[in-house]
């Protein structure tokens, strides 16, 4: 029983550092400017077929593949940003929710004539290895261990750069900011591109270990608001814990009740946090 | 001014009657009875759904969750208890509006965006519990016995009632929103949308406004969700949660206009005539998701009132005359 449970922990604490930077993506946007990003899931999914496309197309090794994925990402949000978000930056919160939603049928729309919604998969294996009683596949060691980089390469650039703390005085005050001569636009469609990249990274990073339809990034969507909300949304950090919670979670319950229960509960905590702490577990208290 | 003499009522019954007797002129009846069920339901839960996002400006996401359920229940009492259609109409609507009690209470403390990932929240735990609750069917859902159709008539004569009982339902929910827009309590709820402090201040008791507006447009959709399941013949949890149909109807609400009561009804007739436009079209009928995604941009950039909105806006003469 033990075993189980230790295999199984440590099986949902190296997807939830997958979890953690796919809702870092959302919650890094969501900080900055205040925008939930409905097209999260769909540019998830992008991650995953770019990295399908270049491995089966091409033969590209799917980790170099990611490098690449980031990069697109990247410009694809800030090309969102330019085309959906901005003119409704002000607007009340309908009108981006549902301007970003745009977003999200168009590449639905376009991802489904293109793909078709039959299952993928990147078969791409890098073995796996034994510790104890526990099997853990190498895909998920490197999965958790790209994340970590990400992580770090993004607090690094938040902290040390200039473009990094420019977008952390937007956060924190887009007046302020803009009066001390920080271009806000362009700062803001930065941010929203590395919310995107973030996701489409996340993305990439899935489709080395589960098989994928160009639906599939509705899922993980879901999860990043589940953990956005644990972690507290704007709050890059508190993202990756949350995602860790959120994996150990889903380790941790199939042990004691059937593993179709793991939604509802992660919902009805989801909407109770929501209710009680709407800044997060770990958020500030304001 | 009394509401029959408002022409506002007079031209959305108009509308809504136009498009339910459509299929009894139509050459081909029973296609067209289809089409204009599929708009009807439309029109019945945008206008419902107006009631909360239009009127009161609250962005309920996930408002498919009472449709889902009172569907279920609806569902439940035709399939097991040989319900009469009417009684199960009656007890999904009911069943809907009480959960929406229970919940308006806690979730209506929310403001804004928090409000809506909540709604998105209690949808998915709805549709992954019903999933799990096998009195319901469990995650293949229940079917109907084709003997359920034999007390009314055989398959064919239940679908004409179901028809006809969705068309005298959607009326009923157009002139409900039109009697609440131009009530004391519309009034209140319009107060709260443009702000809520404010609206306190002035003495609408704000917690208790928001509960029974969110009340009231969850009763419909729960009685349609019975309406539609019982046409169709089997539920399922896909099906009864579906995420997708629920944003789809915040996009006809604003489309035609959000806090009018024209808008949600021509915004429904023109976004479901487009889509089965499209979906038959050779060019569009792969893309036709991405046709309406860039509708909905563009009408969200540079028509956020939506057709009713910007008519009102262009033409000062109209307003009499639109609601």
């Amino acid at each position: 029983m033990l075993d189980i449970l230790v295999a199984s922990l440590a099986d949902g604490l190296l997807l939830g550092f997958v979890y953690g930077i796919a809702a870092m993506g959302l919650s890094l946007i969501w900080g900055v400017m205040d925008v939930i990003n409905l097209s999260h899931g769909p540019i998830i999914a992008l991650g995953m077929f770019g990295v399908y496309l270049a491995f089966n197309g091409l033969g590209w090794n799917p980790y170099l593949t990611l490098l690449l994925v980031a990069v697109m990402g990247l410009l694809l949000g800030i090309v969102i940003y330019g085309v959906a978000v901005h003119r409704v930056l002000n607007a009340p919160h309908l009108s981006t929710l549902l301007a970003t939603f745009s977003i999200n049928m168009i590449i639905i729309g376009v991802g489904t004539a293109l793909f078709t919604t039959s299952p993928r998969n990147v078969d791409f294996s890098l073995g796996s290895f034994s510790l104890g009683h526990i099997t853990l596949p190498w895909a998920r060691v490197a999965a958790a261990l790209a994340a970590v980089l990400v992580t770090a390469l993004l607090y690094l650039f938040l902290y040390r750069t200039r473009p990094g703390k420019a977008i952390r005085a937007v956060a924190n005050n887009r007046a302020a900011a803009e009066l001390m001569g920080i271009p806000a636009s362009r700062v803001l469609a930065l941010s929203f591109g590395l919310g995107t990249m973030l996701a489409a990274i996340a993305g990439g990073l899935i489709s080395t270990f589960f098989p994928f339809t160009i639906l599939a990034g509705g899922r993980y969507e879901l999860k990043s608001f589940v953990i956005c909300v644990l972690g507290g949304l704007g709050n890059p950090l508190g993202a990756l814990i949350g995602g860790l919670l959120l994996g150990a979670l889903e380790g941790i319950i199939p042990a004691f009740i059937e593993t179709s229960w793991v939604p509802v509960l992660e919902f009805v905590l989801f909407v109770v946090i929501l209710l009680v702490r709407p800044s997060g577990l770990l958020g500030s208290k304001s | 001014m009394k509401p029959w003499r408002n022409p506002g009522l007079w031209l959305v019954l108009a509308l809504t009657v136009a498009i339910s007797v459509w299929p009894a002129l139509a050459s081909n009846k029973a296609y067209t009875r289809e089409v204009s069920f599929t708009i009807l339901k439309a029109v019945a839960l945008a206008s419902s759904l107006n009631i909360l996002l239009g009127y009161t400006g609250y962005v309920s996401f996930g408002h498919i969750v009472f449709y889902g359920m009172g569907g279920y229940v609806g569902f439940y009492l035709l399939d097991v208890h040989n319900a009469p259609l009417y009684v199960a109409v009656l007890a999904g609507g009911l069943a809907s509006g009480l959960i929406a009690f229970l919940l308006g209470r806690a979730i209506l403390r929310l403001r804004g965006a928090y409000f809506a990932l909540a709604t998105i929240g209690i949808n998915e735990a709805a549709r992954a519990f019903i999933k799990n609750f096998d009195l319901f069917g469990g995650p293949i859902g229940m079917s109907l016995n084709f003997n359920v159709y034999k007390s009314y008539g055989g398959p064919n004569q239940a679908l004409w009632i179901a028809f006809i009982s969705m068309a005298a339902l959607t009326l009923v929910i157009t002139v409900v929103s039109f009697l609440v827009k131009t009530s004391r309590f519309g009034l209140g709820l319009m107060a709260i949308r443009e702000n809520e402090d404010a609206a306190e201040v002035m003495g609408v008791v704000a917690p208790s406004s928001k509960t029974w507006a969110y009340v009231l447009s969850a009763i419909f959709p729960g009685m349609v969700g019975v309406l539609f399941f019982f046409k169709n013949g089997n539920i399922e949890p896909p099906d009864a949660f579906n995420l997708h149909q629920s944003i789809e109807t915040i996009v006809m609400v604003m489309l035609g206009g959000y806090g009018t009561v024209l808008g949600p009804v021509l915004g429904s007739a023109i976004y479901q005539r487009l889509r089965g436009l499209l979906l038959v079209s050779p060019l569009f009928k792969n893309i036709q998701l991405a046709v309406a995604g860039v509708l909905l941009l563009i009408i969200i950039l540079f028509m956020p009132a939506g057709v009713v909105g910007w008519l009102r806006s262009r033409f000062g003469a109209l307003r009499r005359v639109l609601e």
